[in-house]
């Protein structure tokens, strides 16, 4: 059973890191920000290795008796860009608005660049917020759109004039200082509101679902656009979003939530290969949810049973990533799964079969093309499917345990175990 | 495509034509019709009376109409109207600012009843309007008498038809800024938060620029609902002459009895007055909107 749509993230890395051509524009303008903070490099005395911008300590909140956020704890390093990933009603949102001072919670702490920021009004917390339907004030031009925070702090003229100056090339709409937010595109105005909140300087940067608004092509850009930007600004910045090819395009950790609470933390690639729970590994990216007592022992290294410790329950199920699955269409020897080609469906490069081993367990994998067109599978066919690594998750111990099948068998016949 | 998919090129395109041309004919004539009603509509319910007045109060040429409005009694009741006006539209928009702000941003108990409470003035008929406060104030009342005893007379007197003009105008202001502030929504102003702005500011640098439409529009409707008011203004002011005549009830006066050319020449300048106020806005507003789609 598939969960979620489907991630390439073996197609290499993703993240766009600064191109030589188009970081060109940024590189003008480096010797306006401020440089990364000295600490970063120079600890003190050793105690404190890395620098917390921000960091919640057991935060919770109610709605009534929906709890929204649930004892929440997490930190984010200095000049990383952090995404807070999670279904809609998570309490993603809560957290980054109570971040901000936005939104007050009911117990915990809130500390911002090492200060306690948990009572502080807004307006002293010096933070940059981005919405998600931008909030641009329509009255005022882009100019006085960014340059507002700097006007609010007594700014000097000029000095807040050479400052927006800065930002608006940094944004790429130099021409755009007189015009109305009504005139811009979505993505233009996106970016305003990211130079607006960007103008005083702030400690950190909440971006509360960035993207959300844009159609599928802007927001693509986009994104990159912003990774290309934190790499150059290096402002601490946490974003919340509920797409998870956004959170591994873009960010350099990911807290992952669930009903208000904190599911996992880790960079992309570690949640995606290593998942804590069959929630993280549905909701990152692919996987077939297999039953593991199906599992039938091939003529090298036998069933489950003889090469893991435990030996698998009734309830225990294999949660295995599509590209996770070899496909064959005659036995060698692994352990494998009888299954019946549904339907193959060309995707480009690669090719997706539908399979289904029991009438209530379809499974999908992917395949690339030319692996595929040398086998020649058939809607119909008869084939096995040997999986190379699984999660083995066991609901009544709630354990949820990765398993690399060839290491295992290896090892298990190393041991003695019978072929 | 291949030559031999087009027979009979002529044919197709003839076929789909005739229908297509016969309806849109009947909906062109019903879109005229209905313009054409709307029009006339229009001209029987405003332009005919209003070209009537116009014509009664130059039925004597200039001379007497002039006369009319030079009269000192006739400044008089204008300066009275006016000078209520000001005062109630002060009021009611400085109040139904913060009140559509209470009722539109706060939850509180009781906000519902207050929310359906607002339209009473305006679903009350004046004169009952007045009656109350003639009610509460007057002379007999228990407040009447202890304001009485200190010198101070609300009913029959100036302050109780600012009281009157003020209460039948409050919900002008109120009802246009409820929808916008509510389709406006709070990210303008947590974003002026998460720059620094305070909330003074905030409600001065992007509150009210967001909503200034709506205070014109609602500020404009209480200016003509003040200086047309009729019902509570009567009741409570008591009408005398040269004391607390205000523009509407000397017209009426002047229709009853002594001198019509009066009221027509009052009238023509109250239904003046409002058309420009009306008029003018919409301009004004499409001037500014207008000069800002340039700016670029």
């Amino acid at each position: 059973m598939s969960v979620g749509p489907f991630v390439d993230v073996d197609a290499g890395p993703s993240r766009a890191r600064p191109a030589a051509g188009p970081s060109v524009a940024f590189h003008h303008h480096r010797g306006a920000w401020p440089p990364p903070r000295v600490e970063a490099w120079r600890p003190e005395d050793g105690r404190e290795e890395k620098n917390v911008a921000i960091e919640v300590r057991g935060l919770s909140k109610k709605y009534g008796s929906f709890q929204a956020v649930n004892d929440v704890s997490f930190e984010v390093e200095s000049g990383k860009l952090v995404a807070l990933l999670g279904p809609s009603g998570s309490g993603k949102s809560t957290i980054l608005r109570t971040i901000a001072g936005l939104e007050s919670a009911d117990s915990g702490s809130v500390m911002l660049t090492g200060e306690d920021a948990t009572d502080l009004p807004v307006q002293q917390r010096g933070v940059g917020f981005v919405f998600q339907h931008y909030a641009l004030f329509r009255h005022m031009t882009i100019r006085d759109n960014i340059g507002f925070g700097l006007k609010i702090r007594g700014v000097p003229r000029a000095e807040a004039r050479r400052r927006v100056d800065e930002l608006l090339d940094l944004i790429q709409l130099g021409g755009y200082a007189n015009r109305y937010p009504s005139q811009l595109s979505g993505g233009q105005r996106q970016r305003v509101a990211l130079a607006r909140a960007l103008a005083p300087r702030p400690k950190v940067l909440l971006l509360d679902e960035p993207f959300g608004a844009l159609d599928a092509k802007v927001r693509d850009e986009l994104r990159t656009w912003l990774r290309r930007l934190h790499d150059e600004v290096h402002v601490t910045s946490l974003f919340v979003t509920h797409d998870q090819r956004e959170a591994f395009e873009v960010s350099d950790q990911i807290v992952v939530l669930a009903e208000g609470r904190v599911r996992q933390i880790g960079p992309p690639q570690t949640l995606y290969e290593q998942p804590a729970d069959p929630f993280v590994a549905g909701f990152l990216g692919a996987i077939n949810v297999l039953p593991l007592r199906s599992l039938k022992a091939g003529s090298v290294g036998g069933g489950p049973e003889e090469w893991l410790d435990m030996p698998p329950a009734e309830h225990a199920e294999a949660y295995v990533r599509p590209h996770d699955l070899d496909v064959f269409a005659a036995r060698d020897g692994k352990p494998y799964w009888p299954a019946r080609v549904e339907r193959i469906t060309p995707l480009g490069g690669v090719v997706r079969l539908d399979l289904r081993i029991a009438p209530e367990h379809p499974l999908y994998i992917e395949v690339p093309r030319d692996r595929s067109n040398g086998v020649g599978f058939a809607t119909g066919d008869e084939v096995y499917v040997c999986p190379r690594h699984i999660n083995i998750y066991d609901r009544v111990r709630g354990s949820f345990d990765p398993v690399d099948v060839h290491r295992a068998i290896g090892l298990s016949l190393e041991s003695g175990a019978g072929i | 495509m291949p030559p031999d998919l087009e027979p009979e090129p002529t044919a197709a395109p003839l076929a789909f034509e005739l229908p297509l041309k016969g309806r849109e004919e009947a909906s062109g004539w019903g879109r005229r019709l209905l313009i054409a009603a709307v029009l006339a509509w229009f001209a029987i319910l405003i332009l005919v009376p209003g070209a009537a007045l116009v014509r009664q109060a130059f039925a004597k040429g200039w001379q007497p109409l002039a006369a009319a409005l030079i009269d000192p009694e006739v400044r008089r009741v204008f300066a009275l109207s006016l000078g209520l006006a000001a005062v109630a539209t002060a009021v009611n928009t400085v109040f139904g600012i913060a009140m559509a702000l209470v009722l539109v941003r706060q939850r509180f108990f009781g906000r519902t009843l207050i929310d359906g409470v607002v339209d009473l003035p305006f679903a009350v008929s004046p004169i009952v309007a007045g009656l109350m406060l003639i009610v509460l104030y007057g002379p007999e009342s228990p407040i009447g008498g202890w304001l009485d005893a200190r010198g101070i007379q609300v009913i029959y007197a100036l302050p109780g038809m600012v009281l009157a003009t003020t209460f039948v105008t409050v919900p002008f202001v109120v009802r246009e800024l409820a929808p916008i502030l509510r389709e406006l929504g709070e990210e303008y102003e947590q974003a002026a938060h998460t720059l620094g702005a305070g909330r003074w500011r905030t409600f001065w640098s992007v509150t009210l620029p967001s909503i200034r439409w709506g205070v014109a529009y609602g500020v404009t409707l209480t200016v003509g609902r003040c200086l047309g008011e009729f019902g509570a203004v009567l009741v409570v002011s008591g009408n005398v002459i040269g004391q607390t005549q205000t523009a509407t009830l000397y017209i009426a006066d002047g229709v009853e009895s002594f001198h019509p050319e009066g009221a027509y020449a009052a009238s023509l300048v109250l239904a003046a007055a409002s058309f420009v106020l009306l008029v003018g806005m919409d301009a004004l507003r499409h001037r500014l909107e207008g000069a800002r789609e340039v700016t670029s």
